[in-house]
């Protein structure tokens, strides 16, 4: 690489990966302080310095918040140090959450794409199913959770589906509105002419307005995604915290192991980047296929 | 085997008013025209005249209030189903992912045509507009001028016998035009196709037309029609010649009567 392209490119990024993780260790100093006094003061320790402060700060079992290296050191130990079949390990618990995101983004884009078809072909479906797409989203997730794992549960539903159920239920709906303003994006004149041709409707269909919203539907798949993986974290609390990042983040709370916490949702956020670079890599194969100018 | 009839458009007082917010609004009112098989008709006029919407009734893209309308000896809309007429737009209105072959190809997938036979009129007749080797091109890589071309092309592998062009060479340099022009005109004669034609050049109108159909304004009527003798084969030169320059004459004295300059 080209030193200009690295001022260019890596070096911004760099630079805003340092001023958090500063920002981080600065925080992790204050908000551990009080109760490393405390610590201090019980165990009749008197002339500590403030060099020595700030290293205790940042080696506290449980933290308020943990520092950087804490956390990096304990994703380090529960991925690389432990057998993936552990279930100890970090990443044989992102794969549980993994595996029930993807079905679930899998199902909501599918289902999405079903109701804007549905949506921009009829009228009587738009104004029946509409409302029902927008008030679905007003509901807190937390509360509907536990409800489809309980009925799923009841009717003998259980493992994978039902965490994929709850991703469906919150990745369908960026799909759905973002397609309905795809397909409806073909301009007067594409239109036109597909009538000078007397296509039929499907053929108006796959030859124009599919093509003319893919667009739009990478941009909602990349939403989609993202809250998918919200929506299986969230999908694996009520499960009693048997396996996930959900289940690490519900299990680190009972326990007071902020560390834990930390590490989970780091993995967390590593995961939601890789899913939607993936999106946003697949956006481009499609976009260079279909002769898009850069 | 149906008959082919002479007339390849007829009109009989015809009338179209759009219902809008601020009341009917009257853009065509009792339009009377024949159209004879290979005849190259231009209607000409100033904005609002109606001379586009003429051209979107006769291919079914509207739908006239009153009156009658056959092409080709059918309803607009069984014409249109016939697959009658190929139809260029203002703008060229290629489909951005698609390339110049492929969307050539777009009419021919909709009409179920084998690959060979597709493959077939994409060759011919990108060759004939003279695109030949741009077929791995998408639209963006290619000039305005050629992107038209490429669009013509699409209206041509149709083998319709009506060309319905809607002002075609608006939106490209005078230089362009006249080549695209030059070039329509050894098309229409080499193929014999009929041609309606919407401009508002003058120049354009006299030298691509047999007649010359002088639209005026509020309500969309026909002023007049001007037949024009010039041979079939003209080239660029001919608008030096002192009966091209009476045509136009006579073009811009009907456009000067039929509009109203009071606004």
């Amino acid at each position: 690489m080209s030193e200009r392209r690295f001022i260019k490119n890596t070096a911004p990024v760099l630079v805003v990966i340092a001023i958090i993780v500063a920002i981080w260790y600065i925080a992790a100093i204050i908000l551990n302080t009080p109760f490393q006094k405390d610590i201090y003061s019980r165990g009749k320790v008197e002339n500590w310095t403030t060099l020595q402060l700030i290293k205790d700060t940042m080696a506290q079992k449980r933290p308020v918040l943990p520092a950087p290296h804490q956390v990096f050191a304990e994703i380090y130990k529960t991925t690389v140090l432990k057998k993936i079949t552990s279930k100890r390990s970090l990443i044989y618990h992102s794969w549980v959450t993994l595996s029930s995101t993807l079905l679930g983004f899998l199902i909501g884009s599918a289902l999405g794409i079903l109701l804007a078809v549905g949506i921009i072909h009829s009228r009587t479906l738009e104004k029946s199913l509409m409302p029902w797409v927008i008030s679905s989203q007003t509901i807190p997730i937390l509360a509907v959770a536990p409800m489809i794992i309980v009925v799923l549960n009841a009717i003998g539903i259980q493992g994978l589906l039902p965490k994929a159920f709850i991703s469906t239920y919150l990745a369908f709906f960026p799909v759905t509105v973002g397609m309905v303003k795809g397909f409806r994006s073909p301009r007067v004149l594409h239109l036109d002419l597909m009538r000078t041709y007397s296509a039929t409707r499907w053929q108006v269909f796959w030859k124009l307005r599919w093509p003319a919203a893919l667009p739009y539907l990478f941009a909602s798949m990349k939403i989609a995604i993202s809250i998918a993986l919200v929506g299986a974290i969230v999908g694996e609390l009520p499960t009693g915290a048997v396996a996930g990042l959900g289940a690490r983040l519900l299990a680190g709370s009972y326990y007071g192991q902020t560390i834990q916490i930390w590490s989970a949702l780091v993995m967390a956020a590593i995961l939601a980047g890789i899913l939607v670079s993936a999106v946003g890599y697949a956006n481009r194969l499609v976009n260079r296929r279909m002769g898009a100018s850069s | 085997m149906r008959e082919v009839p002479q007339t390849v458009i007829d009109i009989k007082k015809m009338s179209l008013t759009f219902h809008t917010n601020d009341g009917p609004v009257h853009a065509l009112e009792d339009i009377d025209l024949a159209i004879e098989q290979g005849e190259f008709v231009s209607f000409i006029g100033p904005s609002g005249c109606g001379k586009t919407t003429l051209l979107r009734v006769i291919a079914d893209l509207e739908t006239p209030t009153s009156g009658e309308i056959e092409v080709d000896g059918m309803s607009p809309r069984e014409a249109r189903l016939a697959r009658a007429y190929g139809y260029v737009f203002q703008a060229a209105a290629l489909y951005p992912w698609r390339t110049i072959a492929r969307n050539i190809a777009l009419p021919l997938e909709i009409m179920g045509l084998s690959r060979p036979e597709r493959e077939q009129r994409i060759r011919d007749n990108m060759a004939l507009v003279n695109l030949t080797g741009f077929e791995k091109k998408f639209p963006w890589q290619l000039s305005g001028g050629m992107q038209q071309r490429a669009s013509i092309a699409r209206a041509l592998a149709v083998e319709p016998d009506l060309l319905l062009m809607d002002e075609p060479f608006g939106a490209l340099d005078e230089i362009v035009r006249d080549h695209l022009n030059e070039q329509l005109l050894q098309l229409w004669d080499k193929t014999r196709k009929s041609v309606v034609f919407v401009t508002h050049s003058i120049p354009e109108a006299v030298f691509l037309s047999t007649r010359i159909v002088v639209m005026s304004p509020r309500p969309g009527r026909i002023h007049t029609i001007i037949k024009s003798d010039l041979p079939r084969d003209r080239s660029l030169d001919i608008r030096e010649t002192p009966e091209f320059l009476r045509l136009a004459h006579e073009v811009r004295e009907g456009l000067r009567e039929g509009h109203s300059y009071d606004e």
